[in-house]
Parts: structure tokens; sequence; C-alpha cells
């Protein structure tokens, strides 16, 4: 298999990865109109916690359940006990999950330690499998499935249930939406426990392709920032379409021109913010 | 503030050197501290003055910080390296104002987050122009006038002079005219625009000022490690600067002085007893944007004037709702 393929096979895997990181952010964002400063820090949680499950003795796939639900647990708790207190002050509420992800990178380096964590590919899932005249790494391929089956089960709960439609409103203009008697407060809630649910689980079987380390944190926070602001914000669409172009500059960016690898991926953001800051910034702006 | 207290207070600063009882390690606190504290005076133009949160101003601090490095390790003389590192500083910050400017509020604060992280991510990944995490080490100071800054107690009193102007020139600013426009944009954009005033270019300007306050504490603090990393460039260094604007009390001018010496001053003393400082600035941080929104020297003046006092309502704009 040539290099190109390769290529392109990772960034798949890649831009699966980042959907399951850069969707809650961008159901954040679209609810809260903040951007959600630990989200590099729920991902980088939920990798260590399901290797402390791995190591207590539970399989892979119960180890990343139980991390993403661990997460979804501490977002409803931050959501609840800190980001409530400063409802309607969103730049408080953005340096607040700033701080939160201060400490959140420290307690990771006092529990887990400082070296890298590889987190061995799950039995059964470590070949590969024939996809058309690719050669697909089999569990690169699930993790895609995961991400496109996590993609469909969200875009079902946003547009064909009675809280996807709740949710929408509130996106949409959430003073209108309390005004009919929608509960906007626990709406968000239910989205940021959501969002750091799919960034904790993300964040696990994303070990073995990108294996634990200090500092994941702070290289996811900027992709998920960037995903979104070129998808627009809110859009589910938007976050995938974002997820894949980023999966692909990246690997691709790395691959060619090593030293300017970063830099390549503010490119679009920034041909964005020039061209076009009314179509994916201009919703947020106050 | 009264020109009496002034006086006394830089007095004190000035003497430093000789009561302080670490001697040339306290010295070092005290020059890093007005180091800090320009670095956080510039930033309160924006937070405080102008009502836009950066969290990419650590790129504008560190970028000077390597323009400096570069060219000295490059054989550059120095006063060239430093009027270089500051102007293409300030180059720097107008291309972030006039792309962060497209937004306030959230999306100010997120184009510059963005902005900062990509001048981060070249300094650690283009290894071959920046050293990539060894960074840029030179290992001479500058010596203005024939006189060497190897030393604590000299390079405290370059510090200071540096200290002393800027802290000038940011009061200069603040009071000007156009200083008092941007606090109106701030508080009333609308009406501003209505009254004929450029809004915009009254942002971009105090931008410009923000950057120039960075550019030359970054100057002062490469002389001081007479290294560049890509940690000063980190996400953690801008949240380090805005913690101490918002810690001290932005729109004050006192406050971000006050917020540098008690950042750095934790800094020393958790740094003396355990490895976690970052842990201690996350809680730090958080608790006062929960208990002290104000900052400190806002929040202590109203304790001092009425002991258990209500809080004063927010100021609009400053920290906290955007008015539209």
């Amino acid at each position: 298999m040539n290099l190109w393929l390769i290529l392109a096979v990772n960034s798949i895997a890649l831009g699966g990865l980042l959907f399951l990181l850069a969707s809650g952010f961008s159901l954040i964002f679209g609810l809260m109109r903040i951007p959600n400063l630990m989200h590099g820090s729920f991902f980088m949680l939920g990798a260590y916690l399901g290797v402390s499950f791995l190591r207590l003795g539970a399989g892979f796939w119960p180890a990343a359940i139980l991390a993403g639900l661990a997460l979804a647990g501490t977002g409803a708790v931050i959501e609840r006990l800190l980001l409530r207190r400063l409802t309607g002050k969103p730049q408080a509420q953005v340096l607040l999950t700033l701080g939160m992800a201060l400490i959140v990178a420290d307690l990771c380096l006092m529990l887990w330690g400082g070296d890298p964590i590889e987190v061995q590919t799950p039995a059964g899932l470590t070949g590969v499998v024939p996809v058309f005249s690719v050669v697909f790494p089999t569990y690169r391929l699930v993790v895609v499935v995961i991400a496109v089956a996590i993609a469909v089960a969200l875009w079902l709960m946003l547009e064909r249930t009675r809280l996807g439609a709740m949710i929408r409103a509130g996106v949409d203009d959430p003073q209108m939406a309390r005004v009919i008697g929608i509960r906007v407060s626990r709406l968000f809630s239910i989205v940021f426990s959501l969002g750091a649910g799919l960034a904790g689980l993300g964040g696990f079987i994303g070990g073995p392709i990108l294996s634990v380390y200090p500092g994941l944190d702070q290289d996811m926070l900027p992709l998920a920032l960037i995903i979104v602001i070129l998808g627009g914000t809110g859009s589910l669409a938007g976050a995938l379409v974002g997820s894949f172009v980023i999966g692909f500059l990246y690997n691709f960016g790395q691959a060619l021109f090593p030293d300017l690898a970063y830099v390549i991926l503010f490119v679009p953001l920034l041909a964005v913010l020039v061209i076009r800051p009314q179509g994916l910034l201009g919703k947020l702006a106050p | 503030m009264k020109p009496l207290a002034i006086a006394a207070g830089l007095a004190a600063l000035a003497a430093l050197p000789l009561w302080m009882p670490g001697g040339s390690y306290d010295v070092n606190i005290a020059s890093q501290v007005m180091i800090w504290a320009v670095f956080a005076l510039g930033l309160n133009v924006l937070v405080g003055y102008a009502g836009l949160v950066s969290l990419g101003q650590a790129g504008l601090f560190g970028f000077a910080c390597y323009v400096a490095a570069w060219l000295v390790a490059a054989g550059t003389a120095q006063w060239i390296a430093a009027i270089a590192a500051i102007g293409f500083t300030l180059v720097l910050s107008a291309v972030f104002a006039v792309l962060a400017l497209r937004g306030t509020g959230i999306s100010f604060l997120m184009i510059t987050l963005t902005l900062g992280e990509i001048v981060w991510g070249i300094a650690q990944r283009w290894v071959s122009l920046t050293g990539g995490d060894n960074g840029i080490s030179v290992s001479t100071r500058p010596a203005p006038f024939g006189i060497s800054l190897d030393t604590a107690t000299p390079f405290f009193y370059a510090t200071f002079a540096m200290f002393v102007v800027m802290l000038g020139l940011v009061w200069r600013f603040v009071h000007s005219p156009l200083g008092v426009a941007l606090r109106g944009t701030r508080d009333q954009p609308r009406r501003m625009g209505a009254l004929g005033y450029n809004v915009w270019l009254i942002r971009f300007l105090g931008f410009l000022v923000s950057g120039f306050a960075a550019a030359v504490a970054g100057l002062f603090f490469f002389y001081y490690n007479e290294f560049a990393s890509p940690y000063v460039l980190s996400l953690t260094t801008s949240a380090e600067v805005v913690l101490m604007v918002i810690a001290g009390g932005a729109a004050t001018l006192l406050g971000p002085i006050v917020g540098a010496a008690l950042v750095l001053g934790m800094q020393d003393v958790v740094s003396s007893y355990v490895a976690h400082w970052n842990l201690m600035l996350g809680a730090i941080f958080v608790a006062i944007i929960l208990f002290m929104p104000e900052g400190l020297v806002p929040g202590l003046a109203r304790l001092a004037r009425r002991p258990g006092a209500a809080p004063a309502a927010p100021r609009p704009g400053a920290f906290g709702r955007t008015p539209s």
C-alpha cells in the first residue's frame, strides 16, 4: 500500500476521533454561547480514566463506556456547581473553564505521571480488513464506524426527538425558548454533560492511535476550536465536515511539511475569518 | 491615586535592593514582578478599558522574546535586536488586531486565543527556525552606556526605569482623550459610533498600546532569562497574565501591578513546597472569578469603605455582560 493511501486512512480515523471531540464542543458553543476551554481536558481525562479502568481489570469497551459516563458526570457537576453561578457573564464562564483546564492538566500529571501511556489495541481488532482496494487497519475502521454511528445518533436526537427540538430552539433563540416554557438552564446541563461524555469517550478510544500523555489536552483544544470555527457553531454537519478536513490537513501536512504542519491547520481558519467572518462567527457576535 | 502615594510607592520600590532581606534572590523576584506588571498593565488596556478579553497576549509577549533571542543569537547588536523585537511585535499586534477586532466579546476572545496558539505552534514545531522545545538560549544581557546588567541590582534598576516609563505611558494613555474614548467604546459602542467616533480605530489603537507593552515586557523577560522557550507563548502564560489583571482589578492602574506581585509571589512560595503550580494557578483563577470578580484592589477598597457591604454592581462591559 502506498504512502498516500496510508495517510488517507489515518486521516479518516483521526477525523472520526476529532468529530467525537468537536461535536460536543460545537453543541456547547451553539447553546451556551461559550467556547469550553476545558474540552481538551475532558478528552485527556477520559483517556486517563479509561486507562485506570483497564488497569482495574475492565475490558476495553466497558472501560470506554465507563470513561464516557464518568466524564458526562464530571461535566454535569461542573455545569451545575460552577458555570451556573456565572449565568449571563460569558467571559467569566470562559475564564472559569480555562482555570479548570489548568487544574485538570496538573491533576492528571499528579495522578498518572508524566510518561506517555500506550493503550493496547483491543484483542481481535489488531489486524487489517480490505475495504475496496485499500487495506484498512481494523481498529481505525471501528473508530470511524463508532464516530459515524454517534453522528447519526446525535442527528436523530437533534432532529427527531422532543429534547432535540428543545435544544435547537435554545440554540436559535434562548430567550424565546424560555418564554414558551423550555427550561434552557436544564438543557445547558444536558448538553454540557453530553459534550463532556463524548469527549471522554473519544479520548479513550483514541488512546490506541494517539496514546495518552500530558499535553494531550493542549493539543486537542485548538483542533476543536478550528473545527468549530470552520464548520460553524452549533452545527453538527459543520463539525463533521470540519473534523475530516482537519483530520486530512493534519496528517498530510505532517507528512509533507513537518515543520509547518501546525501552521497549515490554521490557514483555512484564517481564510474563513477574513473572507466569511459573518457566516461562521456572525452568529456569536453579541 | 494621590501623587504623594505614588511617589512614596515608587521611592520604596527604588530603594528595594537596599532593604530586601533575601538579597539578590528577592531583587530578582522584584525585577520579574515589574516585567510582568508591565505586561499586565498593557493587557489591562484591553481587558479593563476596552472590555476586550485577549487570550492570545502571550503570543505577542513571546514573539518579542523570540525575535530578540533569535537576532542576538545570530550576532546582531543588542540595540538593533531590541528595536526589531518591539517593531516586529507591533506589526504582529496590528495583524492580531485586524483579525480579532472583527468581533467583540466571545469572538474576540476566541480569535485572540487561536492566534496565540498559532504563534505557539510555530515556535514549538518549526524546529529549524526556533529550536522547538529547546528554545533559543543566549548568554549576554545588554550593557547600556557600558553598565553591565549581569548582576541582580543593575538589572533591577534598568527594569525599574522601564517600569516607571511604561507606567507613565499607560497612565498618560488612559487619561488621554483617546483613553477616555476607549472606555466609551467599552460601555456604549453604539452611542460612540453615533457621536462620530471611529469605534474600530479606537479599539485598534488600544490594541497597539497593549501590544507595545507586551513587546517591551517580553524583551525584558528575555533579558532576564537570556532564553526564549515555547512556554512563554503558551496558553498558560496568557492565562497567567489575564489572571494578574482580573485578580488585581481590571480598569485600575494599581490592579495589574498588585496582581503581578500576587501571582509571582504565590508562584515563588508554592513552588518551593510543591511542584504543582498550575493546580494552584487554576484554583486561584476559579476562586477569583467566582468570589471576587471585581478583583483585589476594588474589592479591598470596597471592604475598607464599608465592611460587609454588598459587592458593587459590576461595571458594564468591563468584565462580564457586553452591552449591545
